[in-house]
């Protein structure tokens, strides 16, 4: 089996327009939830989320891409850029033949499904524009990448709501593993927050109206937020042979189904992605020193995460730290792994742990070190990043310094 | 501004050319104009003249509306617009 490395992070979200702008903002515990700027705002009981602001799109984008990019392939592209450049690869020949594009995401091009449903429905217009199928489709962003930097290997979107990021990821990491593709694009991104995405969130009564507070024995639910995160996924020698920077090893994933319950998360279900995550990367449970939670900040999964946590940890459960930065930057929902693993290549180079903020009050049943408020300097060389999904869909990643 | 001038405004548009740059003559595949922005540029005429123009994609040599050239889709448009042919 090939080893994996990442050679390439980038990212658009609430916290910032590049990876740097973000790991800063996570180091200071900055929140990236506010009041959410769209049309009929106020028709919403939920009235927050963690947009991402001072976006000219057309200054990034020419007007024939914009009408073809809904806002989740300019996230994706834009990230995908970052990413690329920092990697310093270039496609072409039996590279580029070999490579593609894996993204995680959920809801597609909902910007583009909801206004052009008002076109028809509320405006009672007859006609829609030429590209409404290409731009909402799930792969969009995903083939746009491929189309800007040449990779003609395998490339596809994966659909596991919250935890899609993860599953896009486990599947990269698996192709470069067996030497199916010496590189792989992944990660996610999500553009839900329009009037439709956050209504549609809203009837199922596990959103805040003020803050994601995950851990807190205060919390009182999940805040979206949206944006993208884009990793290059490289086989080790070949990025050691060409003197890439190294971010970090990517060791082992698991990925398991609950089989129970269409939103209600499992304890065994995590317990069992978690430990498989381990055996996968074949590190002893003491290794482990920073866990990004799933964290959404709703009652049933901190409760349900914390004791599966437990349960793979035992002892040592109360050694490791556990944040969830879904309170700065929101749940991406099909993106959220994505930048959610920053803070994990945060905590294996920088030795930063990103904090949990919002946290008010400790809650007996998620009692462990959750890095409540404030960033934490630590030296760890294992990570875990969990993602549960709504429809019991669990991926788990493990990564090592380098 | 006539029909002719709207239409070569919006051809010009989409192939990213000065009106000035468009001739009656040009066909589309002449401006660059690809299989999308031919679709594009039916949405934008339907849009700017509040029409319907038959044209099917997968047959186009079958559409009563030739896009043979850009006079013929002005001629084309005439007729749509006000129901008799270009002079």
């Amino acid at each position: 089996m090939k080893r994996v490395v990442i050679t390439g992070a980038g990212t658009i979200n609430a916290l910032g327009h590049d990876v740097p702008q973000t790991l800063a903002a996570m180091k200071e515990g900055h929140c990236g939830i506010g009041p959410l700027e769209m049309r009929d705002v106020d028709r919403l009981a939920v009235q927050i989320g963690a947009q991402v602001r001072d976006f000219a799109s057309d200054t990034i984008f020419n007007r024939q891409q914009l009408a073809l990019y809904d806002r989740f392939t300019q996230f994706a592209l834009i990230a995908a850029r970052e990413a690329l450049a920092q990697s310093g690869l270039k496609f072409s020949g039996a590279l580029s033949a070999k490579s593609g594009v894996v993204l995680g995401n959920s809801g597609g091009g909902m910007q583009t499904l909801d206004e052009n449903y008002r076109t028809v429905y509320e405006d009672g217009k007859n006609r829609v524009h030429p590209f409404v199928v290409p731009k909402l489709m799930n792969n969009a962003a995903a083939s746009h990448i491929s189309m800007e930097f040449n990779l003609k290997g395998p490339s596809f979107t994966v659909a596991s709501a919250c935890a899609s990021s993860n599953h896009a990821m486990a599947q990269a990491f698996q192709m470069v593993r067996s030497g199916m593709a010496p590189v792989m694009i992944t990660g996610g991104t999500e553009s839900m927050l329009c009037f439709g995405g956050v209504k549609a969130w809203e009837g199922l009564r596990v959103m805040s109206k003020d803050a994601c507070r995950p851990f807190s024995a205060t919390r009182n639910g999940m805040v979206q937020g949206e944006g993208a995160g884009v990793f290059v996924f490289e086989e080790m020698d070949h990025a050691k042979a060409r003197g890439a920077e190294i971010l970090a090893e990517v060791i082992g994933f698991a990925m398991t189904s609950d089989a129970a319950d269409i939103v209600m998360p499992s304890r065994q279900g995590a317990s069992r992605a978690i430990a498989g995550a381990l055996q996968d990367a074949g590190v002893n449970r003491e290794e482990v020193g920073y866990i990004n939670a799933h964290g959404t900040g709703t009652a049933a999964n901190d409760k349900t995460e914390c004791s599966a946590v437990a349960d793979v940890f035992g002892p040592h459960a109360d050694t490791l730290m556990m944040s969830s930065t879904k309170s700065m930057h929101g749940h991406l929902i099909g993106g959220t792994g994505a930048v959610e693993l920053l803070a994990c290549i945060m905590a294996l180079r920088d030795g930063v742990i990103a904090p949990t903020i919002g946290y008010e009050e400790p809650d007996p049943e998620c009692a462990l070190d959750v890095v409540p408020n404030e960033a934490r300097e630590a030296s760890v060389d294992v990570v875990l990043s969990n993602a549960f999904a709504f429809g019991g869909l669990n991926a788990v990643l493990a990564l090592r310094s380098v | 501004m006539s029909v002719k001038d709207r239409v070569i405004a919006i051809v010009a548009e989409q192939a990213v050319l000065e009106p000035s740059d468009v001739t009656l003559e040009n066909t589309l595949e002449d401006l660059g104009i690809d299989s999308l922005g031919l679709v594009e540029s039916i949405f934008a005429i339907e849009e700017e003249f509040d029409i319907t123009i038959p044209f099917n994609a997968n047959e186009p040599e079958k559409s009563d509306f030739d896009i043979s050239s850009v006079a013929t889709i002005i001629a084309g448009i005439e007729t749509l617009v006000d129901g008799t042919p270009a002079a």
